[in-house]
């Protein structure tokens, strides 16, 4: 079974980055079919616990759980509303608090909203080298939404390329890529760490 | 089960006051603070090394000589030793001679240190710093249990015919705890050597501490030290206690509220829920100390933090008071179904009979 994360960075609600990610996610399961399981989360409710997290350097409660789910994924639907020229500081602190490593290998597929078309190139100003400086694999594809894209049908169709493209990554996805160790499951030998200084 | 207090060696402004004590007033604070703890019925008390401010805790191995000077019976030890940025041979020395001058009554825990531009005024890169560890730890572990020692590594210069002075007392080097919050390679070389290892579980939640000390038991047991129960290990801890629990919440607020580490983040109510933070009254800091157990199996040493946040001096030997109080209740608890098996915390004595005891065995083996 694919494991599909849609995280959605929307402030106000209802939200248009919301609606724009449950489109994606709605277009996800279209291509993934039956088997798939496609999940949205606001990030709004963790805004508290992020700040926390910033703070103590541990992720308390829903956080944590949220952090697991993201580990567990085989791929991610990631939107922003945009701020100030790029990313939502919601957005980016939940990425910020990540353990390094965790996004490695995942398939991404990145997306924002914004008041104007003006702001369309935030997706590879902002989002596509921040993932990509987290090893993550992005899709091809991503998908801005302004005010006035809501009534076009060329979202629809870019929602479904980035749908498709994210589910053919998605699905290959397990051992291919994301091969960080787990040092807690299956510790590094010391004498190989050892040897490994010498 | 030993108990005891660790500090970080912090000058904090007092936040209901605005007063901030001077050096010489911390360094003088830690030395009262150790008598007090002693005068309680403590077991331990462990001091910090850093080497910037707003620490004055540079020098480890000087404030633990004064203080035991001072002092009969208190055990001195470190949280923690940086074994990453301090030469392994100046440890060896510094350590060594604290051993022979307080008979004994010493042993240290590593740690990294965290601060990155820390590392580069000591000639050193904080990315590397597992790999300081292992390899800094390694040379001090021969130095003190080889007379003469050839040696070369990645980070410091080579050593030829080198011998390590004072040898160690009774020939048993201290006993040495590896400290790390969130490194699982620590747990591991901890493991390796059969040392003890400290999980400093104050700012994190409980689940994290059970994963790190369950990999370290596990992994002792591996290497043929014992079985997992029977490794060492060392928690922290942290209180606020007055007799009613509200004057504990009341009174201890404004530090918590902002505090260095967790300060202007969650409330007092969220962290105490999250994190071992007890603030309330003496009964609610031994049921939740006990509590540890739980978690992190029957254990070796604890130790609390209670000078931070810019706490007073006064508070400060006031919270001694009240947990020389609850001693015998911590006492009592802990041994509360721990099993024979399980050793007590590590002292010279029991370090000695042990060597003793092997020394008999393997003549009766060669024999």
């Amino acid at each position: 079974m694919t494991r599909i994360l849609a995280l959605s960075a929307g402030l106000s609600v209802p939200s248009s980055t919301r609606l724009l990610t449950d489109r994606l996610a709605e277009a996800v399961r279209r291509s993934a079919g039956p088997s798939a399981e496609v999940e949205v989360v606001d990030l709004r409710p963790y805004a508290h616990a992020l700040a926390d997290h910033l703070l103590t350097g541990f992720p308390s409660g829903d956080l944590a759980e949220l952090v697991e789910r993201v580990r567990h994924a085989d791929g991610l639907v990631v939107a922003t509303r945009v701020f100030s020229a790029s990313y939502s500081g919601l957005f980016k602190t939940f990425f910020d608090v990540l353990e390094p490593g965790l996004l490695e290998g995942k398939p991404v597929l990145i997306a924002a909203t914004a008041g104007t078309a003006r702001h369309s190139l935030v997706l590879d100003h902002a989002l596509r080298p921040l993932f990509s400086y987290l090893r993550a694999v992005v899709v091809p594809t991503g998908v801005f939404a302004a005010t006035e894209d809501f009534g076009d049908a060329g979202l629809d169709q870019r929602i479904d390329r980035a749908a498709g493209e994210l589910v053919a990554l998605a699905g290959g996805r397990r051992g291919a890529l994301h091969v960080v160790r787990d040092e807690f499951a299956d510790p590094t030998p010391f004498e190989e760490r050892l040897r490994g200084l010498t | 089960m030993q108990f005891g207090i660790f500090t970080v060696g912090d000058v904090t402004m007092d936040p209901t006051t605005g007063r901030t004590p001077s050096e010489h007033e911390r360094i003088k604070a830690q030395v009262e603070i150790a008598k007090k703890a002693e005068e309680v019925g403590l077991d331990v008390v462990a001091v910090g090394q850093h080497h910037n401010p707003p620490f004055v805790a540079s020098s480890p191995t000087t404030t633990m000589a004064y203080i035991a000077a001072q002092t009969e019976r208190i055990l001195l030890s470190t949280s923690t030793t940086l074994i990453t940025t301090t030469d392994p041979v100046r440890i060896a020395e510094d350590y060594g001679t604290l051993q022979h001058l307080t008979d004994g009554r010493m042993d240290l825990m590593m740690g990294r240190g965290n601060t990155g531009p820390v590392y580069p005024w000591f000639g050193k890169d904080i990315r590397e710093g597992i790999n300081l560890a292992i390899e800094n730890y390694a040379l001090l572990h021969r130095l003190w249990r080889e007379d003469v020692v050839d040696w070369s590594g990645k980070f410091r210069t080579p050593l030829q015919g080198f011998t390590a002075t004072p040898r160690p007392l009774d020939g048993v080097p201290p006993f040495v705890w590896h400290g790390s919050i969130r490194s699982p390679e620590i747990a591991e070389q901890a493991a390796y050597y059969g040392d003890g290892f400290f999980h400093n579980h104050i700012f994190w939640p409980a689940s994290h501490t059970r994963q790190m000390v369950a990999l370290y038991r596990r992994r002792f047991e591996h290497y043929g030290h014992g079985s997992a129960d029977q490794a060492i290990v060392g928690l922290g801890g942290q209180f606020f206690m007055r007799r009613n629990s509200q004057d504990a919440v009341t009174e201890f607020r404004p530090y918590f509220d902002n505090a260095p580490v967790y300060g202007h983040g969650p409330s007092l109510e969220d962290f105490t829920a999250q994190t071992p933070l007890t603030v309330g009254s003496p009964q609610q800091v031994i049921e939740k100390t006990l509590g540890f157990r739980e978690y992190a199996g029957d254990y070796q040493r604890q130790l609390f933090l209670l000078d931070h946040a810019g706490l007073p001096l006064k508070t400060v030997l006031e919270q001694l008071d009240l947990l020389g109080e609850i001693l015998p209740d911590l006492r009592a608890g802990f041994a509360e179904g721990r099993p024979a098996h399980v050793p007590d915390g590590p002292t010279h004595e029991g370090l000695l009979a042990a060597a003793l005891a092997q020394d008999e065995s393997d003549e009766t083996v060669s024999a």
